[in-house]
């Protein structure tokens, strides 16, 4: 991805030009190893378009202040947003992509995987943390939409499932913050195939006893949809997120019809029984880890009568 | 199936076998004396040597053709030959009976089972009725509520995988499409009944995957595995369909390299110029097979058979 444009003040700007929105973009790679530091400062509402200002985005978890759309969010930030400053354990950073198929469609798989190191800053599609949040101990996992669509390959799934040992061996919740256009095409069966695995992996938190949340960000389809996204003991969506295991341009060509409003966003999830509600994302954090205090049966002093 | 329909059914790769099948037909007709016999004799050898010629030597795609091949026996003409008994259960006890689906109680060289398995319909109105193979939620909780009726009465599962994908719809999705397959996945990995499946035609991604984990994944010579279909993979990556061929070639779909890769475990060998044209004693290989695969299952106390199945799910994957 090429450096964003800088504004330019130099320039001699028209009367009419200054009424136009501006075109001030600052979007583009967070800097120093993707931890999710922003070069420009001004950032614009893809929902509504608004030029914002990028500290006020950060202070509002990348939320519109003006809208309230739910941007997405870089998976180290996510954790970031997540868990507490301390402690802070990666799991799996040393697990890392190969080619197996040696696939290449007009772009080698290798060199995609290599743009996509390059513009996000991480290795794979999906980052893992030991942590906690608002003291609850935890596991944590996010996915990485900016690398190659939040793909589930290979690397995907053993981080996952990683994540998912983790979290049985010390007996410590898990949580997953999808946001994946499904599995991963570049390494065919294989993809498929960490759909049941990382299911599988779930099927054992479950035997035991250990809590596993949800959360399905915008967007979350096909593979990861069907498989780790749908199966929390709580399943969570943010706003107005595309959650569903067709894509809608899929499903329109099958149907040859037109999709009803509000198809498959978060709002139709919920009354169709899919999913347990939808948290805005400042509140997230306080929500799951009561859902979390609620699962682990601990009881607590009841606050005292007013 | 009547000759002249199978003639219309005729994929191009084997029009060359078409083409001397009829001039066959004619000799054999018209042929007289030991002259004529002979002629046909010859004309009967090349007909093999060309057949095995060609099959010996399909492309991925050429090979989604075999596998998609209108002719091709779909479930319920495996169960039909492979079973002694087979009594179909249907609906998830919940919305309705999915007939892209089918599933039931078997009996198979003497031994009960539980089958479920992709269905396809053959002609028109059969093909509605059956939505094109492609199951809804209904169709998946069905397998799953047999695959749990199995495990009850200590019964082996046989999953037969033949299926475009899921069905894309406003209802499937309403129905949570995504829950059904992932519940499946999570039930299946821990189902304490051996479990082989057998793609005998398409296995359409995670449609397909819905009722493909088990202890022995197996395939038919000519049936494609695929995360995505070659022309779903196409308009993706190559931004239009007709690249498919290429992205079949890419993405490794056929029986051969998915048992190099160690994705499956066995290729059963079809009759030559593929199981449609023996529909007969594919089922019987097919019979054999299973019952191979369920003998050394046998006497698997439940608790290992789940820890070897974890084992092998876990062991998916390539990565540095």
């Amino acid at each position: 991805m090429p450096p964003p444009p800088k504004a330019r003040v130099d320039e001699p700007v028209s009367w009419f030009q200054k009424l136009r929105p501006s075109r001030i973009r600052t979007e583009g790679p967070p800097a120093g190893k993707g931890r999710g530091i922003p070069e420009g400062l001004w950032t614009k509402c893809n929902a509504c378009g608004a030029v914002l200002y990028r500290e006020e985005l950060d202070r509002n978890l990348d939320v519109c202040p003006k809208c309230d759309h739910h941007m997405r969010v870089a998976a180290r930030r996510r954790l970031d947003q997540f868990l507490d400053l301390a402690p802070r354990e990666e799991i799996g950073a040393d697990v890392n992509p190969m080619d197996p198929l040696r696939f290449r469609d007009s772009r080698r798989y290798r060199d995609r995987l290599a743009a996509a190191r390059k513009s996000t800053g991480e290795t794979d599609a999906l980052v893992v943390m030991r942590g906690r949040t608002l003291g609850v101990p935890v596991v944590a996992a996010a996915f990485e939409f900016a690398f190659l669509g939040g793909s589930m390959g290979s690397v995907v799934g053993e981080r996952f499932v990683r994540g998912a040992h983790a979290s049985l061996e010390a007996r410590v919740p898990l949580v997953c913050f999808s946001a994946s256009g499904g599995a991963r095409m570049q390494e065919g069966l294989f993809s498929l195939f960490q759909m049941a695995k990382t299911s599988a992996a779930l099927a054992r938190l479950r035997e035991a006893g250990v809590p596993y949340v949800s959360v399905l960000a915008d967007p979350t389809t096909g593979g990861v949809s069907a498989s780790l996204a749908m199966l929390g003991d709580v399943n969570i969506a943010e706003p107005n997120a595309l959650i569903g295991f067709a894509g809608p341009r899929v499903i329109e060509q099958t149907v040859r019809e037109t999709l009803p409003e509000g198809f498959q966003r978060s709002e139709f999830l919920l009354e169709h029984g899919v999913v347990d509600m939808i948290v805005h994302r400042t509140d997230l954090r306080e929500r799951v880890a009561s859902i979390l205090g609620l699962l682990s049966g601990d009881s607590i002093p009841a606050e005292p009568a007013a | 199936m009547s000759d002249a329909s199978r003639r219309l059914d005729v994929l191009d790769l084997e029009r060359p076998i078409a083409e001397r099948e009829a001039r066959l037909e004619v000799l054999r007709a018209t042929a007289s004396g030991s002259e004529g016999i002979e002629a046909v004799r010859r004309l009967e050898a090349e007909v093999r040597e060309e057949t095995a010629a060609i099959f010996s030597n399909l492309s991925p795609w050429q090979v989604t053709q075999v596998a998609r091949h209108p002719q091709r026996p779909y479930t319920l003409d495996y169960l039909e030959r492979m079973c002694s008994t087979f009594v179909e259960l249907h609906g998830d006890r919940a919305y309705a009976d999915d007939r892209a689906m089918v599933g039931g109680l078997a009996r198979i060289e003497g031994r009960a089972l539980v089958v479920v398995g992709h269905q396809k319909g053959r002609d028109t109105k059969e093909k509605i009725r059956r939505q094109f193979g492609m199951p809804n939620p209904e169709g998946y909780r069905k397998a799953l509520r047999l695959m749990k009726l199995a495990e009850r009465f200590r019964l082996p599962v046989l999953c037969l995988i033949d299926t475009p994908g899921a069905y894309p719809g406003i209802g499937a999705e309403e129905r949570g499409q995504s829950e059904a397959i992932a519940r499946n996945l999570v039930e299946m990995a821990r189902l304490r009944s051996p479990v082989v499946c057998a793609v005998i035609g398409e296995g359409g991604s995670g449609g397909a995957l819905a009722i493909g984990v088990g202890d022995r994944v197996l395939m038919l010579e000519h049936s494609v595995y695929s995360v995505i279909s070659p022309e779903g993979c196409a308009s993706i990556l190559w931004k239009k369909a007709e690249e498919a061929p290429r992205a079949a070639e890419a993405m490794g779909i056929d029986s051969k390299r998915l048992h190099e890769l160690g994705l499956i475990d066995r290729i059963l060998e079809e009759p030559l110029g593929g199981a449609h044209r023996d529909p007969d004693a594919m089922a019987e290989r097919l019979a054999a097979a299973v019952c191979e695969e369920l003998d050394e299952l046998d006497g698997t106390d439940p608790e290992t058979l789940i820890a070897r199945r974890y084992e092998r799910l876990m062991g998916h994957g390539v990565f540095a």
